[in-house]
């Protein structure tokens, strides 16, 4: 996932202006017009290769936001590891969460590419500066949490990360096809956990369906606030680095997972849903904008406790960290002098 | 030997396997760096992996149509055959590092030799299990050099964790009278006599990482019988609690 541009309003005004004015000084510099030909020309943008600071900026924020969401989003499904119900289910809930992890090491390593160094972006997720996707601060109540947040949650983060790998920064894009690969395995069980839970008992069948109507809405704001209250849109789209509107991959998501639940027998918690026979495509109710911003804000259910989580395994395992280092001095020095 | 003291062993294998594995799986998304949560992540799905098949060959020696599953969230305490040891909370990371330092060094010499067990499911697994454990040994080794010789909190942590732990490797090498019996058939592995090869290997790593080993003392021990720490019951109280809620259900 997890690409959504969760600055809030001052601040990307802020970053407007900023890049506004950088991009008057730069326009008629034959780099500029060499990095975007390059881009035009469908190449990609390694990490010696000149670049716009504002493009810097803009993959920094982007990739490390994603970085840090992929850490966070470990908390809520490791949250059930312990409780998994059967042997086979602690193995993928294990592999997926493990996967999560490997995901945040990329995208870290992708961002430190244009010289940014991992614990500085920590310390900006630890005290707040920095953002992560806001579908991580929703509470796992039951195990159809599990399952919904692997088909609906990974699903829009699929839908989202696939043109991503297509992204004019090259280790960004590289990162992407893998982490793709396994969105989809995760995406894919977890609509086999919703549909053995919908052919399970009432009860089993109760939390599916609270799942969904919780998980829902959530994930549909994943991709981000509507085209039109999104403006620096334009400025990724001519970048190549977002290949298509928050609303179309919305769009994408929504036709793709409307018939699945469906298929299961869940009940889509939309009373406004319907499918236009002129356009193809599904059309659903209002989007809560106002939950949205709030729990970007930082009110959400969890967002304190995720922070919390964070901010003490990181702390608490300082003194892990300085050891390792400690002892890697020391055995450098051992064998400069052996 | 009877088909009752193979299955209690099979079940005492896989239940070792089961539980470090479910507790190391604590700190998924709560370790000191991100590379040691894909790390004990990793540990953990490897036990966990062998919990299962030793669980599922159990089950069959048990005869009684029942699953893995059925063995890991059906059964209380006084069932549960695992070492006290790998029940013990994790509380930090030098503990953490010592339980499995322990027990990591005492099980790659335990497969060694029950690759040669002549039960062939139990040998095939011990095959499997074997490069996985060398693994979590040497991993558990170099976090111990670490620690020991990294700085001085890390040092007291460590040591602290030996301390704490040092008092229930006795049960490793105990034996009840069905492993006894086992092991005069070639099935099982004479945990006895690793005890002396163990101790040179822990020693070993001690004296590099700079620790104390803890003077001899009262060994805890209760696991033939059930007779488990206070832990084991939270563990399975959580562990359990799908199953044990929605009786039957399928998931």
């Amino acid at each position: 996932m997890y690409t959504t541009d969760l600055r809030t309003k001052a601040q990307k005004a802020a970053d407007a202006k900023d890049t506004g004015a950088k991009d008057e000084i730069v326009e008629a510099s034959e780099n500029e017009a060499r990095f975007q030909a390059r881009i035009d020309d469908e190449q990609f943008i390694e990490p010696k290769d000149w670049m716009p600071e504002p493009y810097r900026k803009t993959l920094v924020r982007q990739i490390s936001q994603h970085a840090h969401s992929e850490i966070v989003g470990m908390l809520p499904e490791g949250n059930w590891i312990s409780r998994a119900p059967s042997l086979r289910r602690k193995l993928i809930l294990l592999a997926k969460v493990q996967d999560e992890a490997g995901h945040g090491l990329y995208l870290y390593s992708a961002a430190e590419t244009l010289g940014v160094e991992r614990g500085d972006l920590l310390e900006q997720l630890h005290t707040g500066k920095a953002k992560y996707s806001t579908i991580f601060n929703y509470p796992t109540l039951t195990w159809a949490d599990i399952g919904a947040i692997g088909w609906l949650v990974d699903g829009a983060a699929v839908t989202n990360q696939i043109p991503l790998c297509r992204c004019s920064y090259g280790p960004y894009a590289r990162a992407m096809v893998k982490v793709c690969k396994e969105e989809s395995f995760h995406q894919r069980q977890g609509f086999e956990i919703m549909t053995v839970m919908m052919e399970g008992n009432a009860e089993q069948r109760e939390m599916a369906q609270d799942a969904m109507n919780r998980w829902w809405w959530p994930s549909l704001m994943m991709f981000g606030p509507p085209d039109g209250d999104s403006p620096n849109s334009a400025q990724s789209m001519a970048w190549k680095i977002k290949r298509f509107s928050n609303d179309e991959l919305r769009q994408r998501f929504i036709d793709a997972t409307v018939p699945q639940a469906e298929a299961i027998g869940l009940t889509m918690p939309d009373p406004d849903l319907g499918f236009n026979e002129v356009t193809g495509h599904y059309e659903i109710g209002d989007l809560n904008w106002d939950e949205f911003w709030s729990v970007v804000k930082g009110e959400g259910h969890c967002n304190r406790d995720r922070l919390d989580a964070r901010v003490e395994a990181y702390a608490d395992g300082a003194w892990v960290r300085e050891a390792a280092e400690a002892y890697a001095e020391k055995q450098k020095a051992k064998h400069a002098a052996a | 030997m009877s088909n009752k003291d193979l299955y209690e062993y099979a079940l005492s294998l896989g239940d070792n396997a089961l539980i470090l594995g479910q507790r190391l799986a604590e700190w998924c998304g709560h370790s000191p760096a991100l590379e040691l949560d894909i790390a004990v992540t990793n540990l953990s799905l490897d036990l966990i992996g062998e919990a299962q098949l030793y669980l599922d060959y159990a089950a069959e020696v048990e005869g009684e149509g029942k699953s893995a599953d059925d063995l890991a969230y059906l059964r209380d305490c006084l069932k549960f055959r695992n070492y006290l040891l790998l029940e013990q909370p994790n509380k930090n990371w030098g503990r953490t590092t010592v339980r499995l330092f322990l027990y990591s060094t005492f099980m790659a010499l335990y497969l060694e030799q029950l690759q040669n067990s002549k039960d062939e499911q139990l040998s095939a697994i011990a095959g499997k299990a074997i490069k996985e454990v060398l693994y979590h040994k040497r991993f558990s080794s170099e976090w111990m050099l670490r620690l020991g010789d990294g700085t001085d909190e890390s040092k007291a942590y460590v040591q602290k964790g030996l301390e704490d732990m040092w008092r229930f490797t006795g049960e490793l090498f105990a034996m009840s009278d069905g492993e006894k019996r086992l092991c005069e058939a070639g099935i099982a592995v004479d945990a006895a006599s690793l005890e002396a090869p163990w101790n040179a290997e822990i020693d070993a790593i001690l004296v590099e990482a700079g620790l104390i080993k803890p003077p001899s003392q009262a060994m805890i021990m209760g696991r033939f019988k059930g007779h488990h720490s206070e832990h084991l019951g939270h563990i399975l109280s959580e562990m359990q609690f799908l199953q044990r809620a929605y009786p039957g259900a399928k998931w």
